[in-house]
Formats: C-alpha cells, structure tokens, sequence
C-alpha cells in the first residue's frame, strides 16, 4: 500500500477563507508540497500580497510576511538581501501583481532578485468583490464593466509572463494552470523549478498559475474549471516563456 | 470480493462541496446525492462504488481543500490510465 | 577620534553606518542625495548592503522587509518622496518593525522647490498614512548633533520596535560643519524572536503583518499600540532652552531655524529685549512640557518655522490659552534672515 495524496506538512490546519472551488487552494497547496519535497519549510520566508492571497500566511507551515497593496516584490527584496541563503517567495493575485504592482514585478525582475513569484491570474479582482482587472478578458463581464470590457475602453487584457520573459534578469518564466488533474501535477512542477532556479542562485522566476473565480465569475465550481479552459488558455497560452538557458 | 485497488478518504468537515473532485473521477465513483450535510452545512461528495477506485489521486490533486486521503494497493508500479489523460 | 568637517547629509550617512545599520534602500531626490551616494560607496566596505528602488514607494517596503527578517534597515527621501512612502510608514508602525527613516525637507506643496523648508511638521508628526499611530521624530539643529541622533536611532528603534524619523531639511543638510562620532553607548536590546527568518522547523511560524479583520481585535491592538506610544512620550522627548531666564518673549522654533533664531535673540539682547528660545529636539513626541516651565516674566510666544504655520499648533496645544502665541514664518524655500525675525518681534511687542 501505497498513500498516493495525504495533505501537505506545509500546510496549516487552518481551514482556508476561500470559495467552494476557488482554486487559490489547489495552487497554495502546491507551494506547500514543493517547499515540503525540497525541505525548505524551516527556511523559507514568504511574501503575501493584497487579494485573496493575503491570508496564505494563516495558511502555509512557513515564516512569512505580510506586504501592502503590490509591494510584495519589494518586501521580499528586502527579506532576501538580509538573508541571501534563504528561500523567498512572493504569493499575488493579478489585481495586485498586474496592475498596481506592475513597477515592483517589473523592477524585482531587473535586478534580477534570486526569489520566486507564484502569480495567480484569474482575470478578476476576487477579494473586493469581482471588479476589471488588468487581465479582465475582452467582453468579460465583470462589476467595474458591466457590459463587459470594451477593449477600446479598457485596453487588451495584461499579458505578464510575456512581459516578464523580456526582462534579462528574469531566468525562468512559465505559464501553467490547473483546470485539471493533468494541470495541476504540471504547474507543481514548474513551481518546483522556479525554487530549485533560486536554490541554484540562478535569479528571478516567475510562474503565472491561471485560476478560477466561480463566485466572481458567477459559475459554478466545475463550470469555471470549463470556462477557464475555454476562454483563458486561448488569450494565455500555457508554457515556457523564458529559460535559465535563454536567460544567459 | 475483488481486491481494493485504491481506496479515498474523505475528511467531511473539511470538505466546501465544490464538487471538483466529482468530474476529475475517471471512473466517477466521486458523486453528489445529497445524502449527508456537514458541519459548516455544506454537502461533501459520497464514494458510491468503493471498488471501482484505482487510487489515482485525481480527486485529490482537484482538491482546493486537502480534505482527501488517497491510498493505492496496487503492487506493481503501473500507472493509471487516469494520469495519462 | 578628531573632528572632521562634513555635509551634513554625509555625517548624517557616515553616523548610520557607526550606529548599526545593515540595510539602506533609497531614491535619489534632491536635497538629500549625498546619503545614498555616501552609502553606496561606504556600507558595503562597512558589510552592509546597498540598494537602490526603483520608486519612493518600493525602497519603503524594501525596508519593510528587511526590518522584517531582522536586518537593521533604513531609507533616505525628501519631501515629496516622504509623501509617497507614508503607505509604508503606516505599515511600519503597525508591524511594529525597526527601521529609520531620514527626511531631508524641501518646499512644497507638490514638486515644490528643492530649497530648505519645514512643511512637513505634519507628515512628520501626524502621519501621513492611515490609522492611529506615531513615529518617534528627532530633529537636529547642526551636523553634530543630527550624527548623534541618527547612531543612536537605531538602538531606539529596536529598543521599542518602532520606526524613528529624523527631521533634517535642505539647509542642514547641504551644510559644513565640524562633526565628531564618539561610541555609541551600549544598549542591551531584545531579542528578536518575532522577526520572520524561517522557523527551522523549531518553533511555530512567525506572521509579519497588519491586517486585523476583527473589530474588537484590531481595537486591542491599538490600544496596545498606544501604550508604547504614552511610553516613547514619557521617556524620549527632547527639547534645549537657550536664555530663557527673565525672557518676556519665548520663542520656539527647530533644526535650522532655531539657529537663526538664536541669532534674532542676540540682537535682541544687545538691544535690552530679553528673548529665549525652546528648541524642540523631538517633534513628535512634543516637548509640551517645555511650556509648562516658562519664566514668570513670559508674556507671549512666538513660533518661527519655514512653512506657514504648522508646529505653532503643538505650540498652542501646550500653552493651552495661557499665554497669546503667535507665529512667523517664510515659506517655499526662503530661510529668514536673524533681522527679520528682530522686526516682527519689534512689531510683536510694541518697541518698533
């Protein structure tokens, strides 16, 4: 016999805020079995963001930090240059990572910081309450655009990790998602290369999760994971935008 | 009686009732019947056909949760066709 | 050690280093850029580390962080760079983290001028981000004491896990003065066991942050917050008296312009009018008690700031409607002259 899943070390027993279904969840957990596997949940610091993602420190068997609205890479820059041999992470939404942190992303990228971004864009601000965001897809009908986001409005939806990949500091940037089984055994391994990168001293990386929004989206659990698959993946393509090896 | 292949523990109370786990089944043994209502009021799947289960874990990686348990008794190291789909 | 002639930006660099600092992260703003280009080249030779943010707003939460994960961390900024990283400030205060934070001033409002100016008494004393808290504020009058401020800033920083100011502007900083850095005394401090720095498997995790959902919970804290706030009051503020004895005038007036001031009462005093001067060392917490000592041969006070009238309002408070006060200031960038001042004090009492 064999346990083939048991709930992660890294994990709390907290029971989370979350949805039914919001698959922040799924994503936290990958974080934890990741840190768990590496044996790095007694020396990571993690850098929580404004959002849905802000009580992961409640969430995750890890020291972490709390950071204002968008400043979660500048928190942890200041975590990983007191501690350089330390593993640090920052956990954001899109509301906080693409829009009102895009100077801190972009700029933790330029120097090239050895930590490791979990960006989860679900095209929606979830905590407030379902409003645009920058990642809001075109006729996506959200409470900020309720006819749906008119592009000659509101500009074309956000694309970071291609964003990101430009940026020489930026050593491994991917796309992945978890609508599915098969997802979501892939996105924890990208999660787990972009640590081993900072574990190996090779810079920033970045891994953007597509995630679901049912109660902001206004589906059901299952539907979401449908309409995620259907409307995400086409604008967001899943993959690897940048390597160690480009990166050089 | 046929020999478990896997076997799913459910921690009910943990459970919110998304119902992911239900469609990541392959062999959709994972089902809503509304026969049990737990603590916080919500209603976790119920294991119709115990047997059927070949402990792939799909369930559980669809968890936002970590309320499943998965086991498998298989001997050899062969992998589901579930983890191939 | 023998005194060196300095800038007072680079004393005020060159004493962080001698008082423990770890960490400076930092914008370039005019008037204060000496700091981070004297840092950039000296902390790291002293094991620290340097960086420069890509905004005001990022080198505060750099800070943020690092005094998070226990490092001894600082930021320099002027006015409008103060502005921007009064989210962080909050922030700071409600973590309750470490840090030192220099304000180099410069006229305002908005871009305003890169001259010296005193405007910011509110930005330093009342906050500029939400919520109830206070910030320990020093505020030198020369280059030596600023130096002496700032080495033991950190320490008292630590000591009471809270964010500290000092109040430079424009004038002391680009200043020359003999400066000296005797050691710091050594001060036993705390342990910091709640600083987020991986729990090594050891201990339960350490949370850094300000989020408090609970209501009832959130008062306690504040009430919490506010009893280390009555304790730094109690303790840490500051003031000098200069020829107060006998003076039927008080002046009150800090860092530069307290020195014109002197000046003013010199003249003052060649010509038989005895004024004094209550120069506040910290601004937050005010020396009101300073007020409460006035020489019975008091008649009025009058407050000299470069800006149009903000300390004359702790001023007021202290005085409480004892005595008239009043106020004088030039603003935008213009330091009164030490015979101005005389004027207006003429006019103030009647012997123009």
């Amino acid at each position: 016999m064999s346990v083939i899943f048991a709930k992660s070390k890294g994990l709390t027993d907290q029971e989370t805020h979350y949805c039914p279904g919001c698959t922040h969840g799924i994503i936290q957990r990958l974080v934890a079995e990741v840190l768990e596997e590496l044996g790095l949940l007694g020396d990571t610091i993690g850098c929580a963001a404004v959002g849905c993602s802000i009580l992961t420190y409640n969430y995750l068997n890890i020291d972490m930090i709390e950071s204002a609205h968008g400043r979660a890479p500048a928190v942890a820059t200041g975590a990983k240059r007191v501690h350089p041999n330390k593993t640090v992470f920052t956990y954001q939404g899109d509301g906080d990572l693409a829009s009102i942190g895009t100077a801190e992303i972009v700029h933790v990228a330029h120097r090239g910081e050895k930590i490791t971004t979990i960006f989860v864009n679900n095209a929606i601000y979830g905590m407030t309450g379902g409003q645009m965001a920058p990642t809001t897809l075109p006729g996506q009908k959200v409470t900020t655009a309720p006819g749906g986001r008119d592009v000659a409005h509101s500009g074309m939806p956000l694309k970071v990790s291609e964003m990101i990949a430009q940026i020489p500091g930026a050593v491994y940037v991917e796309r992945v998602s978890v609508h599915n089984p098969r997802a979501v055994r892939h996105a924890k391994k990208a999660i787990r290369k972009g640590f081993e990168y900072q574990m190996a001293g090779k810079g920033f990386s970045l891994i953007e999760v597509l995630s679901t929004c049912p109660t902001g989206w206004g589906l059901s659990p299952v539907d979401s994971l449908t309409w995620l698959q259907e409307n995400m993946i086409p604008y967001y393509p899943l993959g690897v935008f940048k390597t160690p090896e480009e990166a050089k | 009686m046929a020999e478990l292949k896997g076997r799913v523990r459910i921690a009910t109370n943990v459970c919110k009732g998304c119902g992911l786990c239900t469609v990541a089944c392959p062999v959709d043994i994972m089902v809503f019947n509304g026969n049990s209502v737990n603590l916080k009021g919500y209603q976790p799947p119920t294991i119709t056909e115990p047997a059927k289960c070949t402990g792939c874990g799909n369930c559980a990686q669809m968890c936002p949760d970590s309320a499943l348990t998965v086991e498998r008794f298989t001997s050899k190291k062969e992998d589901p066709a579930c983890l191939k789909a | 050690m023998p005194k060196s002639l300095m800038k007072g930006n680079e004393a005020l660099a060159l004493a962080a280093i001698k008082g423990g600092c770890s960490h400076f992260f930092g914008y370039p703003i005019t008037p204060q850029n000496e700091i981070p280009e004297f840092l950039a080249r000296e902390l790291p030779k002293a094991g620290g580390v340097f960086l420069q943010a890509e905004s005001e707003l990022a080198a505060i939460n750099m800070v943020y962080g690092a005094a998070a994960t226990g490092g001894r961390a600082m930021t320099s900024s002027s006015s409008p760079g103060i502005a921007l990283m009064q989210e962080g400030m909050s922030s700071l205060a409600a973590a309750e983290l470490p840090s030192v934070i220099v304000n180099v001033q410069r006229g305002g409002p908005g871009i305003g001028t890169i001259q010296p100016s005193q405007a910011d008494y509110y930005q330093m004393t009342r906050g500029g981000g939400n919520g109830d808290y206070r910030i320990l504020s020093f505020a030198p009058a020369t280059v030596q004491e600023g130096a002496e401020m700032m080495m033991a800033a950190f320490d008292l920083a630590d000591f009471y896990r809270t964010p500290v100011f000092i109040v430079s502007d424009g004038m002391l900083g680009q200043m020359m003065e003999p400066v000296e850095f005797p050691e710091r005394p050594l001060r036993t401090l705390p342990e910091k066991s709640w600083a987020a720095v991986g729990h090594g498997g050891s201990r339960k995790p350490n949370t850094i942050k300000t989020l408090v959902l609970d209501p009832g919970l959130l008062e306690q804290k504040n009430l919490r917050l506010q009893e280390k706030f009555t304790r730094i009051a109690a303790t840490e503020s500051r003031f000098e008296n200069y020829r107060t004895d006998e003076a039927e005038l008080v002046l009150c007036a800090y860092g530069s312009t307290a020195r014109i001031v002197k000046n003013s009462i010199d003249l003052l005093a060649e010509e038989g009018i005895k004024a004094g001067l209550i120069r506040p060392q910290t601004l937050w917490p005010f020396p009101s008690s300073a007020f409460q000592q006035l020489p019975p041969t008091c008649r009025t006070i009058l407050t000299v700031e470069m800006s149009c009238g903000q300390m004359v309002d702790d001023v007021r408070l202290a005085v409480n409607g004892r005595l008239p006060v009043a106020f004088y200031g030039r603003s935008g960038g213009i330091i009164p002259v030490p015979e101005e001042i005389v004027a207006h004090i003429k006019v103030l009492l009647g012997r123009v």
